[in-house]
């Protein structure tokens, strides 16, 4: 076997990564069917209950271990790298999982690991084992190159007070990880208990990964250390969140070539058509670069290289191509496409929500004039 | 006996200390590297090789690094699609007489396929082969020959019974083109230089013994000329890039740059590199032995990139844009892209969605053959070719 093949840098799947994503796979085909998740969303948003599967988080992040997968050993993690996080989160948007993974295991995780403070350590710990979720109280529209400066302050009497819009992961979370403005120094990262915090939940585009305005008033929390890794923690997430969308972009492209082998008009299937096969094909080459530049941002992210090329290069790839996935798999499936009945917009909805998470492909594009020294005009 | 990396460096060794390139004519030399088996090691024993793994290959190429190469440039199309088709279909006799000179580069080929009538529809072709005794008498006329000027010898395809349907109707032949009735004539093309030929065949009588494969059996021989074409067309990374000869054209003259030009270049920086990453994954799936369907793709995704970089390219210079460097009608050998005025790139890119399959016929394979999607309803099935509508 070559050496290139074992290397942490190789674009292929390792045996473990196949191994891991056999498994949440397994979980999520009995327990997180398509049908599965829009009846939950169904029960969900008719109740104004939270749309996402606790049990089924609870067998992830227990269970398979995804959970601790990017908190190291010492700590009880599983010490795995961003390459593992990446497997799951392609099973996760194939399935348009509603569990919090990528708020808690991702975007909290990787805030908390920056902050260095015994109480840090010590909440990650409870974070591998799965007991306890957190989320970052970040909005999901924050670009990591521009990181929103902290929307809630400390004040004289060691509480805190203010509000931070479009959270994701916060409904179901039992700690909030907060950035927080302190006067006289920089922002330093506290853990807020959920019961501190008034959290609404609002009408959301995804049904799946609603967001939530976080508000504090007079709440009381535990400084864990510095808040220095919260734009870490959006770098890592937006590379990670290309594979979520290959994941979407997959599911959209083959239930869409089985639809169109089924479906008859004009006496033949309607894939048999040109017009049809010629778009399938084109998108099918989209995901194959998909997977490539996906693979990419988690290898260099997981072997701790500079990655910024490779987050900004998939994220302006991937949240294209799952949009364009999602919007064919509507299309294609003709009037069924346009049902509330069938699973394509949940698909459609994570697709164009994710899209705007941590930073627009033009965001990225525009990152890529900086990082590939390819400057805008000199006005 | 089996070859293995070291047994391939040993012998590729003792032919270097027996056999002094310095001291030898050139042509004498390569003859003694075929003979020695050290010309193509997966080929048999006896026709240049030594019945090794082909991977084994790079190990002699090493070794041979700076002696006299056989000009892999001028017979590509030998080497890619001639030699792997006499290999598998020719006889003993075949064999024998043509793959030696087709290595040493002592005698060209070329290929003769393509017909005004018959592109992406290759099996439709008119080119008449009729038997008369021990020959053949060959009439039509062929189309984009690249090199047919300068050929001893063409691989041909030509219709032998016109009342089967179309795929069963043709049969292949070695073209000796220095044979009466053979004529080459430059073909112009937008770019104002001509690297392709058109070939008219009138009346040109060809040995029974020239035929490669079965009477009727010429479809299935050519499939594997076919598919060693697009391995060759799709396949060869360099170092220099449109893409970063783009670019530096950026960073170079900051006053062409606008806002929305700017938005262009960013995208197609990251369909570039998104390209270059799924080329580097779909290396590493074959040096792991598992191949997959992404080749299929890279052409297509090669032709489409260079198209938009070619275009914006032009854009971009403005007034530079406007001019171009050299209508003359001459023949070319081989093309040099990168080298070449902006306007020529932009005009030569366009034959990239055309050569070797069609941006619309690679569609339709990957279609069928990646995602399983039916095939069109097809019309001339069963339909005897002489009654196909033309």
């Amino acid at each position: 076997m070559s050496e290139e093949a074992h290397s942490p840098m190789t674009l292929l799947y390792t045996e473990v990564e196949e191994e891991l994503r056999a498994a949440v796979r397994g979980l999520l085909s009995g327990r997180s069917s398509p049908s599965a998740v829009l009846a939950h969303v169904e029960s969900a948003a008719s109740d104004a209950a939270v749309p996402y599967d606790l049990e089924v988080w609870k067998a992830l992040g227990r269970d398979i271990g995804a959970a601790g997968l990017l908190i190291p050993e010492d700590l009880g993690g599983a010490g795995a790298s961003a390459r593992e996080a990446a497997v799951v989160l392609e099973e996760l948007g194939r399935a348009v999982a509603p569990v919090p993974y990528l708020s808690s295991a991702v975007l909290a995780t990787r805030a908390l690991l920056g902050a260095q403070d015994e109480a840090a350590r010590d909440l990650l710990g409870r974070l591998a084992s799965g007991e306890v979720t957190a989320a970052l109280a970040v909005s999901f529209a924050a670009s990591p190159y521009t990181p929103p400066l902290p929307a809630v302050t400390l004040g004289a009497d060691g509480t805190l007070t203010g509000r931070v819009t479009g959270v994701i992961g916060a409904e179901v979370a039992d700690v909030l990880i907060v950035p927080v403005s302190v006067e006289g120094s920089g922002p330093a990262l506290y853990a807020v208990d959920a019961s501190e915090a008034r959290i609404k939940t609002v009408a959301s585009l995804d049904l799946t990964r609603p967001i939530a305005t976080v508000s504090f008033s007079g709440a009381r929390g535990r400084p864990v250390g510095s808040a220095a890794g919260v734009g870490d923690a959006l770098l890592l997430a937006a590379g990670l969140l290309a594979s979520e969308q290959l994941g979407v972009a997959e599911w959209c492209l083959t239930t869409t070539v089985a639809y169109v082998k089924e479906r008859k008009q004009f006496a033949r299937p309607v894939g048999s058509f040109q017009a049809i096969k010629h778009r399938l094909a084109d998108l099918w080459l989209e995901i194959v670069g998909a997977r490539a530049a996906a693979r990419n941002a988690a290898a260099l992210l997981g072997a701790g290289e500079d990655a910024h090329v490779a987050v900004a290069v998939a994220q302006a790839h991937c949240g294209v191509a799952a949009v364009h996935a999602a919007e064919e798999c509507v299309q294609l499936h003709g009037g069924i496409g346009m049902t509330w009945e069938h699973p394509a917009h949940l698909y459609l909805k994570r697709a164009k929500a994710d899209e705007i998470a941590l930073g627009t492909p033009g965001d990225h594009r525009e990152a890529l004039a900086m990082l590939a020294d390819l400057p805008g005009p000199v006005s | 006996m089996g070859w293995d990396e070291a047994a391939v460096d040993e012998r590729a060794q003792a032919f270097l200390a027996d056999h002094d390139p310095a001291k030898m004519e050139r042509l004498d030399f390569l003859r003694a590297r075929f003979d020695a088996g050290l010309a193509w090691v997966h080929f048999p024993e006896g026709l240049g090789g030594l019945g090794a793994a082909r991977g084994l290959q790079a190990v002699v190429e090493r070794r041979f690094r700076g002696t006299p190469d056989n000009n892999p440039g001028l017979i590509t199309i030998g080497l890619g699609m001639a030699a792997p088709t006499i290999l598998a279909f020719g006889t003993d006799e075949q064999r024998q007489r043509f793959l030696r000179p087709l290595w040493t580069g002592e005698e060209v080929w070329c290929q003769l396929f393509s017909e005004p009538g018959a592109g992406s529809d290759l099996a439709t072709l008119a080119t008449r082969a009729v038997r008369e005794g021990d020959e053949w008498v060959v009439d039509g006329q062929k189309v984009w020959t690249s090199g047919a000027h300068h050929s001893r010898w063409a691989i041909l395809v030509a219709r032998t019974d016109p009342d089967v349907p179309k795929h069963r109707g043709l049969s292949y032949f070695v073209c000796d083109m220095e044979a009466p009735g053979v004529e080459v004539r430059p073909l112009r093309q937008i770019t104002g230089e001509a690297e392709f030929n058109e070939v008219f065949l009138t009346g040109v009588r060809l040995p029974d013994s020239l035929r490669l494969g079965e009477v009727g059996d010429g479809w299935r021989v050519a499939q594997t000329t076919l598919m060693n074409e697009r391995v060759a067309i799709g396949g060869t990374p360099t170092r220099r890039t449109m893409i970063g000869l783009l670019s530096e054209t950026w960073r170079e003259r900051p006053e062409l740059r606008t806002h929305a030009l700017h938005q262009r270049l960013l995208k197609l920086w990251v369909d570039a590199e998104v390209m270059r990453l799924t080329a580097t994954r779909l290396r590493e799936q074959l040096a792991a032995g598992h191949p997959g369907p992404e080749g299929s793709g890279m052409k297509l995704a090669f032709a489409r990139l260079n198209q938009e970089l070619t275009g914006l390219e032009v854009e971009l210079l403005r007034e530079d844009g406007l001019a171009y460097d050299d209508w003359a009608f001459r023949r070319s050998d081989s093309v040099d892209f990168l080298g070449r005025g902006s306007g020529y790139r932009y005009l030569r890119a366009k034959g990239n969605s055309i050569e070797g399959g069609t941006s619309e016929i690679l569609r339709n394979i990957i279609a069928e053959r990646v995602l399983g999607l039916p095939s069109e309803p097809r019309v001339d099935k069963d339909v005897a070719w002489k009654d196909l509508p033309r």
